[in-house]
């Protein structure tokens, strides 16, 4: 005994720990070793931190909690043993735990209004970062300079007097930051049960009902508010994208795969619209021609069969790797358009696509120049596809996805078909591009601009600004930037205007980085992945987003 | 395909070859002593009761050899414990199973039902699965942003087959499976004392319950063979106990139970057999009271001392009583003094090298 005990004597847990054995099972098996040290570690509160602390013990030197468990069968081996053995791993826990409880204890903490607490050096830091961000915007925005006097434009825009309201917003937004989080908590605290995270176990609603409606009915009625320009650029800009966002969103959002190519999809449903509804929109076209309506299904079959396509050779590649293999075919389809003059027409695009038009006994309807029955359509789709994917989103395709992007080795270990359901994201993805390319085609006029790859990051922004995994959100996303756009359309030179979309996402992916109205579990991935806890025991993050 | 090829060649005279093909190509060449083949034999006489057998399982990673002519037979219904040292292969060998690692040598069969064999070498993991073998991880895996409840709905969910488009329909059929699922899974939370837990985030619960929702949501998919990866690491001795009581529960429902586990007490009072590995090798094989006394796990594993002895008796209230003290005799005449302790010994297996019987290679990393 005195042996193996000899060299761990000076070590003062030790001692301490023997005597101590007897109470074991008041330890609530938190291994959280024999030492009396930090104490008071309430089972019930085991937190991530300490899981840690006890998995490396359970690793190397799991010995102090079976050593207890023995009791006091055979008192001076166990003894020893709990001495030897003990002592070195309860030093490194107990300090470990001591550290975790003190690190997630609420205690007396100042409230953040507190002056000592709010001009802490961080948020000091923080304020100084925003006015410099208000000086920036106030330069951007302000004059535009000219090659002799370079310096000249920025100061006359720091020393105008527009500057005090740049600085006001930047205090502003800082106090936002600041206290933000202490009003949301206090909001949530307010508005949500104690301990109902989820509304049941059965159907959970994807929001409550009655916004959802008042959403809509505002969606109704905002076009006719607005002149004809914006309602055409609420049809061509915001419908749109908010659709293409939407398919989107299956494949970033919940799949977890960065697809950068995306408007590849959508070309190939406009082009298809032409190729099948036109014989004159483009030197090849089929030998009949098909009403518009009748080119939705053909092109949403093409476009996820080019998402399978394309799927299935990369989708065995992990994120960056697929990111830029989806950049490499938005970059082929939009640079065979724009060069392959006698099929397509070439950088001049598809003239004379015929409008959308219905032929019942009955009903005799064409979607015509006027862009409000083309918004309602859209609208109207745009409903039926949130609807549709967010009974995907809660059923268990969704929940698949959930788990491939939490932890892709886990879920196959859980009989996650994996490659499969990431090929049906993007499938599903590239239909609903096809989709919206027949609607953007059937506006008669449409040309490979149209398919840069300008607009494949700009679908992308969209889904991360809005909110990944959101559906509302991606659709709000696309309203607030393309909204930004048309607002920017007369005030700024076409050439800045992306120094302003950049500004606000920046700005989004430095306070807001789950987005403008964020999912309830991609938020929670967030929040865990910043606590280290999403992912760190897999391979890596998820492939995209999980870490902004 | 060559290599699928000549085990559909083998497997087509399983009926006959059966008890002599292991033996001659594992067990000899892996087994230093005399003794073990005879235990392997006893193991497996009637191929029609075995839920899975892994023959001459072999996996190298470029110069380490992690698994080295393993073969491995597991009755219906048994709970069997693979124990050995850190780095001995037990990880890989659960993952060779699984389908995580692809053994560059050597088949695995299993038999979900008797008399329908299936490889499972080749296979990916998911539809390892799908076959009906489940498993744990020894770091836990779990959803961490999901609840308990979506945590094993993943896996009740798995076998289910409708697509999205009856999702989207919301087609009755999809519901009602839908609702099985939640049903099962509910069950399941209540197996294993989570039903308080439902709604709680995964990675909110304390270490011991999510061990156990992980083990609920191997369940889920239905396994007839569940690989517990150290289900009892980090676990306090109340929760050992309940965890004890668990997997006999599980194992009475017929499911095979499969077990890695360092907790000596939990691994005699639970399995009917015990296999040791040491440096990618099967050095014993049997019950576990025989493989106590087998003098090359005590000489390579248990590392010869007198809390060998004590260890070995257990802290599980269930233990077999005679285990101790017939163990007691060959351990304390070992040949080590004042030596390493039993968890020395158990846990830095590696670090001793030279008495391994394979003198295989050393300062590998446990995979998984």
């Amino acid at each position: 005994m005195t042996g193996p005990s000899g060299p761990s004597g000076p070590s003062g847990p030790s001692g301490p720990g023997i005597p101590g054995q007897p109470t074991f099972p008041s330890r609530g098996g938190t291994g959280a070793g024999p030492g009396p040290g930090p104490g008071g570690v309430d089972p019930g509160a085991l937190d991530p931190g300490e899981t840690l602390a006890l998995t490396t013990r359970g690793t190397a030197g799991p010995s102090p909690s079976r050593r207890a468990s023995l009791g006091s069968g055979d008192a001076p081996s166990s003894d020893s043993a709990t001495g030897q053995a003990g002592s070195p791993g309860s030093v490194g826990s107990a300090g470990s735990v001591g550290v975790t409880s003190g690190g997630w204890e609420p205690g007396n903490r100042r409230p953040p209004w507190h002056p000592a607490e709010l001009f802490s050096p961080a948020r000091l830091r923080l304020l100084g970062v925003m006015v410099l961000v208000g000086l920036l915007a106030a330069v951007v925005t302000g004059r535009t300079g000219n090659s002799d006097k370079p310096l000249q434009a920025a100061w006359d825009s720091i020393v105008d007097p527009r500057i005090v309201l740049f600085l006001v917003l930047a205090v502003a937004l800082w106090l936002v930051v600041v206290l933000g989080g202490e009003l949301r908590a206090l909001v949530t605290r307010l508005a949500t049960p104690v301990r109902a995270p989820f509304a049941t176990a059965y159907g959970r609603r994807g929001g409550p009902i009655g916004l959802n409606l008042v959403l809509l009915a505002v969606a109704i009625i905002a076009p006719l508010l607005f002149s004809t320009a914006a309602q055409q650029s609420m049809v061509n800009d915001i419908g749109i994208y908010a659709l293409l966002a939407l398919g989107l969103n299956v494949v970033v959002g919940y799949a977890g795969l960065l697809d950068l190519g995306y408007i590849a999809f959508f070309a190939i449903g406009a082009y298809a619209t032409a190729y099948f509804s036109s014989q004159t929109a483009m030197p090849w076209h089929a030998p009949f021609t098909l009403n518009p309506f009748f080119v939705f299904p053909i092109a949403l079959i093409l476009a996820g069969l080019a998402g399978v396509i394309l799927g299935a050779p990369t989708l065995r590649l992990r994120g960056d790797y697929l990111a830029i293999v989806t950049l490499g075919f938005g970059e082929i389809i939009q640079i065979v358009a724009n060069n392959a003059d006698s099929i397509t027409n070439g950088a001049r695009g598809a003239f004379g696509v015929p409008h959308l038009s219905i032929h019942l006994p009955g009903i005799d309807y064409t979607w015509g120049i006027e862009p409000l029955p083309y918004y309602y359509l859209l609208l109207a789709i745009i409903v039926l596809v949130m609807i549709a994917f967010g009974r995907l989103e809660r059923s268990r395709i969704g929940r698949s996805w959930a788990a491939i992007r939490e932890d892709e080795i886990a879920a196959e270990a859980t009989g996650v078909a994996t490659l499969r359901l990431k090929l049906l994201a993007f499938a599903i993805g590239a239909s609903v591009s096809g989709f919206a390319g027949v609607l953007f085609a059937s506006k008669q006029f449409f040309n490979p601009q149209s398919f840069s790859l300008q607009a494949s990051f700009f679908v992308v922004a969209v889904v991360i600004f809005g909110g990944l995994g959101s559906r509302l959100g991606v659709v709000v996303g696309a309203v607030v930037l393309q909204g930004l756009a048309f607002y920017l359309r007369d005030k700024v030179q076409p050439a800045d205007r992306y120094i302003y979309f950049g500004a606000v996402i920046v700005v989004m992916m430095i306070f807001r980085p789950q987005g403008l109205v964020p999912s309830r579990r991609r938020r929670r991935e967030i929040e865990l992945s910043e606590a280290g806890i999403g992912g760190a025991d897999a391979l890596g993050p998820a492939p995209t987003g999980a870490r902004p | 395909m060559s290599r699928g090829g000549s085990h559909r060649a083998r497997r087509a005279g399983d009926a006959v070859a059966h008890p002599s093909d292991p033996r001659g190509t594992g067990a000899a060449q892996t087994v230093p002593g005399a003794r073990r083949p005879s235990v392997l034999d006893g193991v497996g006489g009637d191929p029609g009761d075995l839920v899975v057998e892994a023959r001459d399982l072999s996996l190298r990673f470029g110069g380490v050899t992690s698994l080295d002519g393993v073969s491995l037979r597991q009755r219906r219904g048994e709970i069997l414990a693979v124990i050995g040292p850190n780095g001995a292969g037990k990880t890989s060998l659960f993952n060779c199973l699984t389908g995580a690692y692809r053994p560059q040598q050597g088949s695995v069969i299993f038999w979900p039902q008797p008399g329908r064999p299936a490889e499972l070498v080749g296979r990916r993991p998911h539809s390892i699965t799908r076959l009906g073998v489940a498993r744990t991880f020894q770091n836990i895996r779990l959803f961490p942003a999901l609840s308990a409840l979506e945590n094993v709905q993943i896996g009740t969910e798995v076998r289910q087959k409708y697509g999205p488009l009856s999702v989207v329909l919301g087609l009755p059929h999809a519901r009602r499976a839908e609702r099985e699922g939640v049903h099962r899974a509910v069950e399941l939370l209540d197996l294993v004392g989570l039903r308080h837990r439902t709604h709680e985030l995964a990675s909110s619960l304390p270490y011991g319950e999510q061990r156990r929702l992980e083990i609920a949501r191997a369940l889920g998919t239905e396994p007839r063979l569940l690989l517990l990866d150290e289900p009892a690491a980090g676990t306090n001795p109340a929760e050992k106990r309940d965890l004890a009581a668990l997997i006999t529960r599980i194992a009475d429902t017929g499911v095979s139970v499969l077990l890695i586990e360092h907790d000596m007490g939990l691994v005699m009072s639970l399995a009917t057999s015990v296999a040791v590995l040491n440096f990618g090798r099967m050095i014993a094989y049997g019950p576990p009271a025989e493989v106590q006394r087998d003098p090359a796990v005590i000489e390579a594993y248990l590392g010869a001392s007198a809390d060998a002895a004590t260890s070995a008796a257990g802290p599980v209230p269930t233990s077999s009583a005679s285990a101790g003290p017939t163990s007691a005799g060959p351990t304390s005449a070992g040949p080590t003094s004042a030596g390493p302790l039993l968890d020395d010994a158990a846990f830095d297996g590696d670090a001793q090298g030279g008495p391994g019987p394979g003198s295989g290679p050393v300062g590998r990393k446990e995979l998984g």
